[in-house]
């Protein structure tokens, strides 16, 4: 075998190999990430957890009780905000529109999908909190709910396009308005596809922790009604990741633990409605 | 499946019966206007002779139309096409007829040559073939048109006979020339009758096996 | 047919009582839809020109011609389906009932006009509710499995699916779907039907299924297909009319134009000798 093909031999295994190891790397950082979770804070994972506040340094039995329902009520409030805004804006953009306004919003969507949570952070600050000068549950939720908007508006705009344009011909053949059309006909076709973005934009904002510091703050009891500050589960993992106790430290890791798993037992969901099959056959 | 073109069909084996019952009425006629002497038949067959014709011709229409507007395949196919030729065979006999009818007004005015004893005989069987190539074509039934078949030549030995017997009248008196040649021309005229009944009996058989029968001297590899 | 023995012929005998012919050859009765002047662009490009055609009550009628003819753009018109392409213009007058339907509501005119298109295109929803669904948007009052039934019976589809109305639409055979969208579309009781190449996507027997079916709904509503198999047209037509480069060429009773055309151009295309 002359030196020329040995040498190509060795490139093409060696990239065969790195490219592999690679892929292994990308993989294997989810398992490291819950092995760790689990290996830290699988023992702090009990009742008290799940039911009792947080207790001063010193006790124990404490648990995050407010901050699984204050994470509860900020991600209710921003699908009740972000989801309608999105998808109608989808809607829009995908049935109505003319292909420029469409590529403007399409654009602006990914724009703003792109910006630091921070940057939303600090403009929900300036809209929901300073200007009724306290931090409250519905600036947190609002802040969530415009981080929502753009997943939700181009996945369903996508799902909504791929509706073929056969059914809505039949639609409207039959004497419907373009509205009644979308409603009946084709929304209904699409409903696996929408439903799955709106699973996969909550799981997204379920865990953004930037945006709620500026907005619901935090609370070491139980927060009332909506316009008071809450604890949620990614802000006080990084209260209790930078505070000095070994108790706090664990119980941090019980709340990755309990965050992680969330999220991803709601993207195998949202995976497993889409894969059941797009509701409309080719033909 | 019932297909909408059969409603044609069927319309199309109407009329084709239809004029094959008046062919058989106009032969049946004129031949009786000839034994009977009856120039009110006569004149009847040649009446009725422009309702046969219509006929024709509306049958070729119709014919034309099933062809262009509905790809007709196999049995159906032969059908049209056998109706088409059946059409030219019964407007023929139409004719023969109104000749028999014709040479019957001619002979009328003559005193009878002699008994009719072979004529009659002869009519009823050129009359017997055509029922019978008629019904053939009804019933689909292979076995009664092959019998029209051979009937063909004893029709042709019935117009021989005559020919000689009357030939010899003629020569023996002259004053019967002019009635017995019209007797000539009616025997000829019957023999054609049964020459296109027998026509009709192979387009039968041609419609029923496909098989086409006609010249059996060519060699049809 | 009598197979009966025919006797030996009486001189009274009684013909047969037939039609003159089961197809339209006299001149055309009462017009549902006429069509004149009518001029047609896709933006700058032009695809109908001076068209003018009268659609005949309780028949049908054809539109044939090669590909790019413009036949199906012209059938579009006719339930104002073209309007969903931005870029479409339309000159001139159609007039259903004797009214321009360019200056109605287009929702209420595409209940009277219905369409049946090329694909079966059948809502993901159960046999019933696509059957249901015209009814249901326009806010029928009727009893709707009566309906549903009535419609399901006029497409001939009844009896395959009177057991499993509740099944999804999708587990029909593409046959079924067909008659499922033709009995969708007779559903809100159209006066006109137009199937724009029903059966292309169909085997041989479905497509004679969907024949008999259009011959059988003359009854019922003017029916107008276009197909680019003219034999189709040929069984199935009452008027035929020939497109070519956005022209209409010839519009003849179907015997006419199929046995003696009057245009040269109409009997190289039906002949075969086109292109």
């Amino acid at each position: 075998m002359n030196p020329r093909l040995r040498w190509r031999k060795f490139v093409s295994n060696f990239m065969l190999t790195m490219t592999g190891c690679c892929a292994l790397v990308a993989v294997s950082v989810l398992f490291f990430i819950l092995g760790n979770l689990v290996y830290h804070g699988g023992s702090s994972i009990n009742w008290n957890f799940f039911t009792k506040l947080p207790v001063p340094v010193g006790e124990t039995g404490g648990g995050m009780a407010n901050a699984i329902v204050g994470s509860a009520k900020l991600l209710l409030l921003a699908t009740l905000f972000g989801v309608p805004i999105g998808f109608l804006g989808a809607i829009y953009i995908a049935e109505f529109s003319g292909s420029k306004i469409a590529f403007v919003v399409r654009y602006s969507a990914d724009l703003l999908n792109g910006a630091p949570s921070i940057i939303i952070g600090i403009f929900a600050f300036s809209i929901a909190v300073h200007p009724f000068k306290h931090f409250s549950t519905l600036a947190g939720g609002f802040a969530l709910g415009v981080m929502m908007i753009p997943i939700t508006l181009r996945s369903t705009e996508g799902f909504l396009l791929d509706v073929p344009r056969t059914l809505r011909e039949g639609a409207m053949a039959l004497g419907a308005s373009k509205w009644k059309t979308i409603v009946t006909v084709i929304v209904p076709a699409a409903y696996r596809g929408i439903l799955t973005a709106i699973l996969l934009a909550f799981a997204r904002v379920a865990g953004e922790t930037a945006p709620l510091i500026f907005t619901a703050l935090g609370n070491s009891y139980w927060s009332h009604g909506l316009n008071e500050p809450t604890a949620s589960l990614p802000v006080m993992i990084w209260n209790y990741a930078i505070s000095a106790y070994d108790d706090w430290h664990r119980q941090a890791w019980a709340a990755g633990l309990v965050l992680l798993a969330l999220i991803l037992v709601i993207n195998i969901v949202a995976r497993a409605i889409l894969s059941r099959g797009i509701s409309v056959p080719r033909a | 499946m019932e297909r909408h073109f059969e409603k044609d069909l069927n319309e199309l084996k109407e009329r084709l019966l239809w004029m094959g019952s008046l062919a058989e009425r106009a032969v049946h006629q004129s031949v009786h206007a000839v034994l009977e002497a009856d120039e009110q038949l006569a004149k009847r067959v040649l009446e009725e002779e422009d309702a046969i014709n219509e006929l024709q011709i509306e049958i070729d229409d119709r014919v034309v139309q099933l062809l262009a507007l509905h790809q007709l395949m196999a049995v159906d196919l032969r059908l049209v096409l056998a109706v088409s030729r059946i059409n030219n065979d019964l407007e023929r006999i139409g004719d023969q007829a109104v000749n028999i009818a014709q040479s019957a007004t001619r002979i009328l005015r003559h005193p009878r040559v002699k008994p009719y004893v072979d004529l009659p005989r002869m009519s009823e069987l050129a009359e017997e073939m055509v029922r019978n190539a008629l019904n053939a074509v009804v019933r689909r039934d292979v076995d009664l048109a092959t019998k029209v078949l051979a009937t063909d030549d004893q029709v042709d030995h019935y117009r021989d006979q005559i020919f000689r017997e009357l030939l010899t009248y003629m020569m023996g008196d002259s004053s019967v020339v002019f009635p017995a040649f019209e007797l000539i021309l009616v025997a000829k005229n019957l023999e054609r009758i049964g020459d296109h009944a027998t026509n009709i009996a192979e387009d039968v058989i041609y419609l029923v096996q496909g098989q086409d029968v006609r010249h059996p001297s060519v060699d049809r590899r | 047919m009598h197979a009966s023995v025919r006797q030996a012929v009486s001189v009274n005998i009684t013909p047969p009582v037939t039609t003159a012919v089961s197809r339209e050859t006299a001149a055309p009765a009462e017009l549902r839809m006429s069509i004149s002047k009518v001029n047609f662009w896709y933006g700058p490009k032009q695809v109908l020109f001076d068209i003018n055609l009268g659609i005949t009550t309780s028949k049908v009628t054809a539109l044939i011609g090669p590909s790019g003819c413009g036949k199906s753009t012209l059938l579009r018109t006719l339930d104002r389906m073209h309007e969903t392409v931005r870029s479409a213009r339309l000159e001139g007058q159609i007039l259903l009932d004797g009214k321009n339907i360019l200056d109605q509501d287009v929702t209420q005119l595409r209940r009277r006009v219905g369409m049946v298109f090329q694909r079966p295109n059948p809502f993901p929803k159960s046999i019933f509710e696509n059957v249901a669904y015209g009814l249901r948007i326009n806010g029928s009052k009727l009893p709707m499995a009566e309906a549903v039934e009535k419609s399901l019976r006029h497409a001939a589809l009844w009896d395959e699916v009177k057991d499993q109305l509740h099944k999804s639409a999708y587990e029909l055979s593409g046959g079924q779907q067909q008659r499922l969208c033709i009995a969708r579309a007779l559903a809100v009781e159209p006066e006109v039907l137009l199937l724009d190449e029903p059966c292309s996507a169909l085997d041989p027997i479905s497509t004679a299924k969907i024949e008999e079916l259009l011959v059988q709904l003359k009854d019922l509503c003017t029916i107008v297909t276009v197909t680019h198999n003219m034999q189709q047209a040929a069984r199935i037509s009452d008027f035929t009319a020939f497109l070519l480069n956005g022209q209409i060429i010839e519009f003849s009773p179907t015997p006419q134009l199929f046995t003696k055309p009057g245009d040269p151009r109409t009997e190289a295309y039906i002949t075969g000798r086109f292109g």
